[in-house]
């Protein structure tokens, strides 16, 4: 079955479709009023954020659209120093997509919902003319409430900066599917409650939070340096990335450090707290390969001291990078 | 012949430590060195290497970047192409966003225009197959490297009898180049040269030039410790090399190949890749071509020849290739200047909006210089 323009008049082939597609996999009180809006209850301060998520191809290794959405949205709420609680939904559908695949998305997102401890509660579906294609947006919220402020401008030189895992892998995944490239490399998409939290209730003195998405750790730390008035210096043999990743970078002639991630961050902590939260992000299974990376300096931008003992300047790139001819 | 009484030849380094020191410790009248290829300048600018390197040697980039030198009617040639009903333009990532006179493939294709980016050239018989109702327009760009797998490509489409297949040729031979660069009064001491287009060409094909402009050319890879190691040798060899020739040891009879060393030979032999050139010799011709940049060079183009010539998308128009006022690409890819002495460097050419060819691709030196200085925003 193929999604229709039908699908999206708003009469009971909508309300069929709504039922059979979401009601089911997104159960909680919010939602089975199916009225106008959610009602919520909740005390400031909160942090409220949107996304939208336009993706080919809709499924990949590792994850898929649906998993993205409510893992993008979720993460921007956790940078912040936010307990994730509700998410909203609005589906554009274009005709032609294959209610099945609408289905294992739904199903993708149910999921990745349980694991960030998020409901859905409120949604919206829009069909319009196309070739099958599907687009995503969803908003959160959620209270802060992290003992410390976490904000891009309290990085201080003298602070430890520490990256999650391995950089890179979500776009390598995306450029090798849209290639045609075979290799084993999987987007590392996924909501980040579990190490951020951990970092967060243990009281440590992280100064800021930043998921590594478009731009990738580059344009990260770039923001984060310029906001907080001071410089980032990393040594590059401690930045970590997975050999299958890196050689795809090398063939196609890509930096894997302006690679989106969607399962990374970038934590800037104080010196003496660096060493406790390397530890507690290794015994997350989401932030296992974790490594400190470098440290903030007085001064500005981002440098970079390379394996063979040269030193350059990392640049917010222009444009994502493009596979060259040779 | 004349035994020469000049130092005996230095053994080359084969560590980064080994690299460093010779580097460390060089000193003397400025050397410059040119990297040819793209590919190193993108190496050399990604590890920091110039922080390494002593006020006596001074690195200039080549014009070994396919993208750079394509002509910009080249691009807008695609561009009508892919613009045409019925018509399927195929091309490499990083020609998208190279501007021509009037539009890019990314404003074509914003405009409606019909382009697809592939991966390898061979992609190009299965679209071919997919869509049988379209002309498929391949986007052949590149040197020695890319140049024996669009022969390939054509090779497979006859033996497969598809016949919806065009190739509108850019391809350009290195060795005319280096000609000019040899020949150019640019002051170049030596050459760190391609690796890739040597694997195809080899080692030998660099002696020639040697024995002609008495100057040493080094062969090495692309990860930055054989880079390092191949500027320090080069070094080394350039610094011989001037002790000899201060002693006038020019002789005829001298033995010209000891200057070309190979330090990528796991890669690179001394013939090259003979069934790479005897395709490229089936398939093509040579003629004259234009380099954006550098002009027309003889001989240093790519021509389908023979049974091939039905799959040709046809010839440029002989449009004068006009530069913007300013423009110092050219001095830049012969050696002459660095992108910072170029008024437009930064200014009135970035990469969000390039003057010349060098801004362009990823591989171009001055998008590169952009990208890694502290210009970059």
């Amino acid at each position: 079955m193929l999604i229709q323009l039908s699908h999206g008049g708003g009469g009971g082939a909508t309300a069929q479709l709504v039922q059979s597609v979401f009601a089911g996999r997104f159960k909680n009180p919010y939602l089975q009023r199916m009225e106008d809006s959610a009602v919520i209850d909740l005390n400031g301060p909160l942090a409220y954020t949107t996304d939208s998520f336009v993706i080919t191809p809709l499924f990949f290794p590792g994850g898929d659209i649906g998993r993205l959405a409510i893992a993008g949205t979720v993460n921007d709420l956790l940078m912040m120093g936010a307990r994730p609680r509700f998410l909203t939904a609005g589906f554009i559908l274009e005709e032609g997509l294959a209610i099945a695949d609408l289905e294992r998305i739904a199903e993708s997102m149910a999921q990745a919902a349980a694991e960030a401890g998020v409901e859905l509660v409120a949604a919206d579906t829009k069909v319009v003319e196309g070739k099958g294609g599907l687009y995503i947006n969803t908003s959160g919220l959620g209270p802060i409430d992290s003992l410390h402020p976490v904000r891009a401008n309290l990085a201080q030189p003298g602070d430890a900066i520490l990256v999650s895992g391995p950089l890179g892998d979500h776009q390598a995944c995306i450029m090798s599917q849209r290639m045609g490239i075979q290799n084993g490399i999987q987007s590392d998409v996924a909501p980040l409650n579990g190490p951020v939290r951990a970092l967060l209730d243990q009281g440590l003195a992280v100064h800021c939070l930043r998921d590594a998405t478009r731009g990738g750790l580059t344009t990260v730390l770039n923001e984060l340096a310029a906001t907080s008035g001071c410089a980032a210096e990393l040594e590059e043999a401690a930045i970590p990335v997975r050999p299958e990743t890196r050689a795809l970078c090398e063939v196609l002639g890509l930096d894997p450090l302006t690679m989106a991630n969607e399962g990374k961050f970038v934590a800037i902590v104080a010196a003496e707290a660096a060493d406790q939260a390397l530890d507690i992000l290794k015994q997350c299974p989401q932030s296992a390969g974790a490594c400190r990376i470098g440290t903030m300096t007085a001064g500005s931008g981002v440098i970079l001291n390379t394996r063979i003992g040269g030193r350059r300047r990392l640049n917010i790139p222009w444009y994502e990078g493009l596979p060259r001819i040779c | 012949m004349i035994e020469p009484v000049t130092m005996p030849m230095p053994a080359a380094p084969r560590t980064i430590e080994e690299a460093r020191a010779i580097l460390a410790q060089d000193h003397g009248p400025r050397l410059t060195l040119m990297e040819v290829c793209g590919t190193h300048t993108s190496a050399i600018a990604a590890s920091g290497l110039r922080a390494l390197l002593p006020t006596s040697v001074r690195l200039v980039s080549g014009p070994g970047c396919p993208v750079c030198v394509t002509p910009s009617s080249y691009i807008d040639r695609l561009c009508e192409l892919a613009l045409q009903p019925g018509h399927l333009v195929l091309c490499f990532g990083d020609l998208i966003r190279v501007p021509g006179h009037h539009s890019s493939l990314s404003e074509a294709m914003a405009g409606g225009g019909q382009v697809r980016m592939i991966y390898s050239p061979l992609d190009a018989l299965k679209v071919c197959q997919d869509n049988p109702n379209l002309t498929i327009v391949m986007a052949a760009v590149g040197f020695e490297t890319t140049a024996p797998s669009y022969a390939l490509l054509l090779k497979r489409a006859i033996a497969g009898d598809i016949r919806n297949l065009r190739l509108l040729t850019a391809l350009r031979r290195m060795p005319p180049a280096l000609d000019l660069l040899c020949a150019a009064d640019n002051a170049i001491d030596g050459f760190l040269a391609p690796g890739h287009v040597s694997a195809i060409l080899g080692s030998k094909a660099y002696e020639p030039f040697a024995a002609q402009y008495h100057k040493p050319f080094v062969i090495a890879g692309f990860q930055p410790t054989e880079v390092l190691i191949g500027i320090a040798r080069l070094v080394q060899l350039c610094r011989r090399e001037k002790e000899r020739q201060a002693e006038d040891d020019l002789a005829d009879d001298r033995d010209w190949s000891e200057i070309v060393e190979n330090l990528y030979p796991a890669i690179v032999r001394p013939e090259g890749n003979p069934r790479a050139q005897a395709v490229l010799a089936e398939v093509f011709r040579y003629e004259p071509a234009v380099w954006r940049g550098l002009g027309e060079i003889d001989e240093s183009g790519y021509r389908l020849a023979g049974d091939f010539a039905a799959y040709d998308a046809g010839p440029l128009e002989a449009g004068i290739e006009q530069e913007l006022p300013g423009c110092k690409c050219g001095d830049m890819m012969l050696g002459r200047l660095e992108p910072r002495d170029c008024p437009l460097f930064g200014k009135t050419c970035r990469p969000d909006h390039p003057v010349g060819p060098c801004m362009v691709s990823s591989e171009g030196v001055c998008g590169i210089h952009y990208r890694y200085s502290e210009q970059g925003y």
